[in-house]
């Protein structure tokens, strides 16, 4: 797909998002697309660091719960507007991505893992303990209506994510076509032999960690606006960071089209699963199939695509020398 | 004076606290301070220890020894995780950790998630006649809940450190990690060996989990919060040091235990992972290990 084309497909998606209030009027689509695009955003944003420069960030819902109470601060504090709370979500991810990443990075990537990790209890036990952000019981966040185009507020935030996705993916497509994606490339196949090349690698591995940790933590902004209500338990929850992992690992991890194909399979099949059966079983399921997809197709769906497709090209081969 | 009361008190119940941390970290001692495994599950396995100590106790078994029989039980169960683990990257020449890291997790939430559909989500707790009581020294006191345990933890190091320093297959597990290749020539397979070795891991986490359901009741998701204490045992002890493991576990024993007394109980999780990111930064060969 050329940049061209991709650029207009994008602008296509992001515009029929905005018809599709007026097209559609069960806001029950929007409320659970919502959660979908939100899965897009953040299987992207760690598909950044774990995908292409194979730093594998375990407490993504640490910096998806960063963003949302980021956001939830700025809208008690100041009533801010939606805009200024995704960009103080995203400085926040961004902060979070940087101090975890300088503080273990140096050393080596399982520690980077390891402490985010624990990066999520500590946060959680830090919103807890302040009471300004509503402790364990939560805080409420009811936005102002937005404009009557929208129809509502799932619908207006429907469209804010699906804008924030396409960016995100935009940004992801941009990274893995440009130097930064053949740095994060080097990194990930060997560290010393990309310093030897002149890579600077502390420096890129903090820059995905920056803009990885930005992108997750964007995604949390819109929340407090979806739900009207934040609390610990659902901003931190353990299904994100699941989901995260799992996501780009199904669908793929090379490429910027990977993790979007594992968020709308994997997200989609849980919100119609999410009706049917329990979410323990939805995480036994989603566990089960990540163990899977590790111990067999660590190169995901997309991967698999490939390989199918190359056998397929040398049997074809093989017939033709035969005959 | 209540001061220092208090505070002999918090360092008392926190060098407890800090022995049974370090029966906690000792599997993962051995798993990613000698064989560099990061073994995320190493918790849930402690918490499904747990599980099967109380389970057994429930017949009337004192906890310790119910798990003591169940080390031979999750010693089996360990060679058979590491089999699985060894043919799916190690065998095929895929050694890479941050896949085995991904698919560690995802055995840890698999575990969680078996024992909630198991046994329910809510807090488990064994009966003991000793839990309840306290043993009083002045004004020092010190539940036998922490004590009991507190007090297996130097056995099993003593034990671990002198079949590793004294026994030819100690000598081994430390070396294959060390030089794979060089343990082969001498004649002995290291792919058994390290499978011994994380059986032996599995085998201590039934131990640690008998210690911890005596401290207080254990939830599935407990492990979520051993974690990143146990991770920061290991690290601040530096990788591979078995006598290191017990002082760093009391190092983080203690400096919860007077977080608790004197800031609030509430900031205790947040401990650990203070002192793990500061013996990141700061010295991230920890305090007995060789600088890597």
């Amino acid at each position: 797909m050329s940049q061209r084309t991709f650029l207009v497909l994008a602008i296509l998606v992001g515009a029929a998002g905005f018809l599709m209030p007026q097209a559609i009027t069960n806001p029950y689509y929007f409320y659970a697309g919502y959660i979908v695009l939100q899965y897009v955003v953040i299987a992207t944003g760690w598909n950044i660091l774990g995908g292409y420069a194979g730093y594998i960030n375990f407490g993504t819902s640490a910096f998806f719960g960063a963003g949302v109470y980021a956001a939830a601060f700025l809208f008690k504090a100041f009533e801010a507007p939606i805009i200024v709370q995704i960009i103080g979500a995203g400085l926040t991810g961004v902060f979070l991505g940087v101090a975890m990443g300088y503080l273990t990075l140096r050393i080596q990537g399982v520690y980077f893992s390891i402490a985010t990790l624990a990066l999520v209890v500590v946060l959680e036990t830090l919103v807890h303990n302040t009471d300004y952000l509503g402790g364990a019981a939560g805080l409420s966040t009811l936005a102002p209506p937005p404009s009557s185009w929208f129809r509502g507020q799932t619908q207006f935030v429907f469209c804010v994510m699906l804008v924030l996705a396409v960016i995100a993916v935009a940004i992801a497509r941009w990274i893995e076509m440009s130097w930064m994606g053949r740095s994060f490339r080097a990194i990930r196949a060997s560290e010393p032999a990309a310093e030897a090349c002149g890579v600077p690698t502390l420096r890129m591995k903090l820059l995905a960690c920056a803009i990885s940790g930005g992108t997750i933590a964007v995604a949390g902004a819109p929340y407090p606006t979806y739900s009207s209500h934040v609390e610990p338990a659902s901003a931190f929850s353990l299904l994100i960071a699941l989901n995260a992992l799992a996501m780009p690992l199904i669908g793929g991890t090379r490429s910027w089209l990977g993790p979007v194909v594992g968020a709308f399979l994997l997200g989609g099949a849980q919100q119609i699963a999410t009706v049917t059966i329990s979410s323990e079983v939805n995480i036994l399921v989603i566990g089960l199939l990540l163990i899977a997809f590790v111990a067999t197709a660590p190169e995901g769906l997309l991967g698999l695509g490939t390989a199918v497709r190359q056998r397929l090209r040398a049997q074809n081969r093989q017939a033709e020398k035969t005959a | 004076m209540l001061y220092l009361d208090f505070a002999t008190n918090a360092l008392v119940s926190g060098v407890a606290l800090g022995s049974i941390y370090a029966l906690l970290a000792l599997g993962l001692a051995i798993t990613f301070g000698l064989l560099h495994i990061p073994n995320v599950a190493h918790p849930a396995i402690v918490v499904t220890g747990a599980y099967a100590a109380a389970a057994v106790s429930a017949r009337g078994f004192d906890p310790l020894l119910a798990a003591l029989v169940l080390t031979i039980p999750f010693y089996v169960i360990g060679l058979a995780f590491y089999e699985f683990y060894a043919r799916t990257f190690e065998l095929r020449g895929r050694g890479d950790t941050l896949q085995s890291l991904t698919l560690f997790f995802g055995v840890a939430l698999v575990i969680e998630i078996a024992l909630v559909i198991a046994f329910g989500a809510d807090l488990r707790s064994v009966s003991v006649p000793y839990v309840g009581r306290s043993l009083s020294v002045g004004f020092v006191t010190l539940p036998y809940r922490f004590l009991v345990p507190a007090l297996v933890t130097p056995v099993v190091v003593l034990l671990l450190w002198l079949y590793l320093t004294r026994t030819h297959a100690g000598l081994a597990l430390r070396a294959v990690a060390h030089d794979e290749r060089a343990l082969s020539i001498s004649g002995i397979n290291p792919t058994a060996t390290k499978r011994h070795a994380f059986g032996l891991a599995t085998a201590l986490a039934v131990l640690a989990g008998a210690a911890l359901i005596i401290t207080g009741p254990v939830d599935p998701f407990t492990d979520r919060t051993l974690m990143g204490r146990a991770f920061a045992v290991v690290v601040l002890a530096g990788l591979g040091s078995i006598p290191g493991t017990l002082v760093a576990a009391i190092v983080i024993g203690v400096a919860e235990s007077f977080v608790t007394t004197f800031v609030n109980p509430s900031w205790a999780p947040g401990v650990a992972f203070a002192i793990l990111l500061a013996t990141l930064g700061l010295r991230p060969s920890g305090l007995f290990g060789a600088a890597r």
